[in-house]
């Protein structure tokens, strides 16, 4: 009894607040890595990381090697793309990306030649410990590294050795908490030296003195793993392996950082303003790839499955191989009356077609039979408060009063009840009992609420503009009635001439002033 | 439809339906004991009082022109059961169905339906009834009476007479086949003059027949034990949440305490005040509907002192010698205010 009173607080030391433990559904955690083959045709959109779309830099017909840059990025939230394969660029032009709403994006359509020919103009940098963290962050940046997680921001930014904020501990993110996927699991079993390497290499541009894996105890084979990788390779003593309960939504960066560190990142900060630096698994490899083997991203490890998949498993698939073709590896070509998802079931988006491509976000491919997804078909019921959902909320809100607001287009209540800070992990609508898509609420708050807020800036943008104006409508006459005061002083008036101007400018018209004040300026 | 295609995909596969047959299962001990202490009547007013719950629920519903499906996740037939187990074993039956058809209607329906309501509507159904007839709602079956002196309470047909034609069919009177409860007794006496103490001697009281139920009182209030065993089935299911039947329970037992220290003649000791009347059927079944208390954990804390407060100050000063119910539906009233100012602090804020 007691056990269940404390169980049911969910506010224990060393754990986050509430989460849930979804059947885990692992299937493919035992499965090792597989290598795709070459597609008949690679579609690379310009755009597959949170900030700036990229500018294509190769014209139709140009022949292309692996590894060469596409597109190059612009503005700092940025990073350019790089071919999948060698072959030619048949042609540019808009195509579907993976997006719920089936929105499109300039993509550049690549015919292997099957050579698959590398560009190898980037050395290798062995010595990594030797050289300059700038250059380092200057190789991740250009290899087009952004967080292999699912939130694609671009890595390079978060690799700032910044003596304002310095970064004390390294985190490496081997939580993969959502069910199914198992890309980062395989990926710490069977290549734990690249992984640990790239620990390092993060660790020495950021100047961390610690780094601490982070791993569920449902993957004991990758802590195994983990170990025997760091043990090999000399001072890594500063990096230890972290075994936790198996909980979600623990790979959140939030939580995890609060799991390990029992420090919250202060709402509106980010993780190095309490020092410490979150990256994920594939995201690491690919700091590898690109510093040990001069390699820049176009591939990442794709977990395949799903209960409509008859071959499930995990595979190296090119950035840009059309999803079908990745399914039809694995023995499913028909996706009649089937879910599609892109990434896990609690966080990843329903696409409409699998006829999109896989991108640097891609960290699942899962195709579910109908029946079997969420039981929330049925009808959404009333909310009988049963608060399951506060219980369950990683971050402490109400999630049923928020949904409530939303519905009824109380955005401003929403936001002061801090609906920005729903990291829409899903927990809430799992637990539901009234099955209420309360997440789905809470995105169509935010964006209501960015739109009023856009309109907001909008409105004040130009009653600013307004007031400028009238403001120097005000000084211009104060200036013109000060200029006639002096022609006045000088010569004598003529006041018949005079009257009628100062008469049109006491009524102050302001497009009668406009015009005029800009007869004198002119 | 748009919502398909929103995040999160699956399901942990709770539902309504199971949340309410969940809380009717955990009422079953105390719906069983109440049949074993009242008899047919018992069986009778809970069948009574289910049926036309639902079949209000259904009535309005088609009335509004909302589909019946609702009808299906057990709210109603809920209501029902726990309003039944409000009620002195006899009252006349048109008042049972005219509570029932309050409870739905009124407690239930005319807010909006199921979540909306503000109060409990069995609690909202019990107190109406309470005001509107003192002297039935206060007229106390006496428990386990079998033979002609009394009532035969394991006797069908004079159960059925009884509840259909009142007690001139069977040939009683009200007062002959009732008596007064614990707490009406110590509130009378206490008026009286008589302390505390001394009123419950007369009373020739029990602690243990208070706990397993053989004491005068509503149906399915009397018996702590069987109360109980409910409640930790919701609080292990996590139906429920330890917080309000934890804290109203603590509540009146630390004033129940503090006060019997200072003055036992005029204090009713805190082990009476628990097992008295409907304090733990409140505390686990009516102060935690979900729908009129407080959503968070905070909330739900302040909500339970404030019952157990109010319980309390009504039993030991206010007109009714019960209190519970009253706490609980003045405590539903401040629920929304409650929940705005007891948010959780949120996550690195």
């Amino acid at each position: 009894m007691l056990h269940t009173l404390l169980k049911s607080t969910a506010e224990k030391s060393g754990l986050f607040h509430g989460g849930i433990e979804p059947e885990m559904s692992k299937i493919t955690a035992n499965s090792s890595i597989s290598t795709s083959m070459i597609a008949p045709v690679y579609i690379v959109p310009i755009k597959q990381h949170i900030g700036e779309p990229c500018t294509p830099i190769v014209s139709v017909g140009e022949h292309i090697f692996r590894g060469q840059k596409i597109a190059k990025s612009e503005g700092y939230v940025s990073v350019p793309v790089h071919a999948p394969t060698s072959g030619k660029v048949v042609k540019i032009e808009e195509h579907a990306i993976p997006h719920p709403s089936g929105m499109g994006l300039p993509s550049i359509f690549i015919e292997p030649d099957g050579k698959d020919t590398r560009d190898e103009s980037l050395e290798p940098i062995e010595n990594y410990r030797e050289r300059d963290p700038a250059e380092l962050r200057e190789r991740v940046r250009f290899c087009g590294i952004a967080g292999l997680g699912g939130a694609v921001f671009p890595t390079f930014i978060k690799l700032l050795k910044d003596q304002r904020n310095p970064i004390e501990t390294v985190i490496l993110n081997g939580i993969e908490c959502e069910p199914y996927l198992t890309s980062d699991h395989r990926l710490m079993v069977e290549k734990p030296e690249n992984i640990a390497r790239g620990i390092d290499i993060i660790m020495h541009m950021v100047g961390a003195k610690r780094a601490i894996i982070a791993i569920e105890d449902n993957k004991p084979d990758a802590a195994d793993a983990m170990r025997n990788a760091i043990s090999s390779i000399p001072d890594m003593e500063h990096v230890e392996v972290h075994l936790l309960p198996t909980r979600y939504p623990q790979g959140s960066e939030k939580q995890l950082v609060q799991v390990l560190t029992g420090k919250e990142i202060p709402a509106g900060k980010l993780p190095m303003h309490i020092g410490v630096l979150c990256q994920n698994v594939g995201t690491t490899h690919a700091i590898f790839d690109a510093v040990i083997r001069g390699r820049p991203l176009t591939e990442r490890i794709v977990t395949v499955s799903g209960d409509a998949v008859p071959r499930p498993g995990n595979m190296r698939t090119r950035l840009g191989t059309p999803m079908s073709f990745v399914f039809a590896q694995h023995g499913l070509e028909h996706f009649e009356g089937l879910h599609i998802l892109h990434g896990g079931p609690m966080m990843g988006e329903r696409l409409k077609a699998a006829d999109v491509p896989v991108v640097k976000s891609t960290n699942g491919l899962l195709a579910m039979k109908s029946e079997t997804m969420m039981k929330s078909h049925k009808v959404e019921q009333p909310c009988i408060r049963c608060g399951h959902c506060g219980v369950a909320c990683p971050v402490n809100l109400v999630p049923n009063l928020l949904a409530d607001q939303c519905r009824s287009e109380q955005f401003e209540k929403a936001e002061s009840y801090n609906l920005f800070d729903c990291i829409e992990c899903g927990a809430c609508s799992y637990v539901c009992p009234s099955n209420i898509p309360l997440v789905h609420y809470f995105r169509y708050g935010k964006g209501q609420l960015a739109q009023i807020s856009r309109a907001k800036g909008f409105a004040e943008a130009s009653k600013e503009r307004s007031e400028a104006r009238d403001a120097r409508i005000e000084r211009e006459k104060e200036e013109r009635a000060a200029k006639r005061k002096k022609v006045r002083a000088t010569h004598k008036p003529k006041p018949a001439d005079e009257k009628p101007a100062e008469e049109r400018a006491d009524e102050g018209k302001p497009t009668d002033e406009k015009s005029d004040s800009k007869g004198s300026e002119s | 439809m748009i919502i398909n295609l929103s995040s999160p995909h699956i399901h942990g596969g709770d539902s309504v339906r199971m949340t309410m047959i969940s809380v009717i299962l955990a009422l079953m001990p105390a719906a069983i004991v109440s049949v074993y202490l009242f008899g047919w009547l018992a069986f009778l007013l809970i069948t009574l009082c289910m049926v036309s719950c639902v079949a209000t629920e259904y009535i309005s519903l088609r009335m509004m022109g909302r589909p019946s499906s609702p009808i299906g996740d057990g709210s109603a037939a809920l209501t029902g059961l726990l309003f039944a187990l409000t009620l002195p074993a006899y009252i006349p039956w048109w008042m049972a169905l005219l509570g029932s058809v309050v409870a739905i209607v009124l407690g239930k329906q005319l807010y909006g339906g199921l979540g909306y309501n503000l109060f409990n509507p069995a609690l909202a159904a019990r107190v109406i009834l309470l005001i509107s007839f003192p002297l039935n709602m206060t007229a106390w079956i006496i428990p386990m009476h079998v033979g002609t002196p009394v009532i035969d309470l394991y006797n069908f047909n004079d159960c059925l007479n009884l509840l259909l034609f009142g007690p001139e069919a069977i040939a009683r009177t009200l007062d002959a086949i009732t008596m007064a409860s614990p707490l009406g007794h110590i509130k009378t006496e206490w008026s009286q003059g008589i302390a505390v103490a001394d009123a419950l001697k007369g009373y020739d009281y029990s602690y243990l027949d208070a706990f397993l139920g053989r004491e005068a009182g509503s149906i399915g209030e009397t018996s702590a034990v069987a109360l109980l065993i409910g409640g930790v089935y919701l609080l292990a299911r996590h139906t429920i949440s330890w917080h309000i039947p934890f804290t109203y329970l603590a509540t009146v037992l630390i004033l129940a305490a503090i006060f019997n220290m200072i003055d036992p003649a005029h204090y009713a000791p805190p082990l009476f005040h628990l097992l008295a009347g409907g304090l733990i059927l409140c505390a686990f079944f009516m102060a935690t509907d979900p729908v009129s208390s407080p959503v968070t954990a905070r909330g739900r804390i302040v909500f339970g002192i404030g019952c157990g407060v109010l319980t309390w100050s009504i039993r030991t000063y206010g007109g009714y010698p019960e209190g519970a119910m009253f706490a609980v539906i003045l405590m539903n009233c401040a629920v929304p205010l409650i929940d705005h100012y007891c948010r959780p602090r949120v996550y690195g804020r």
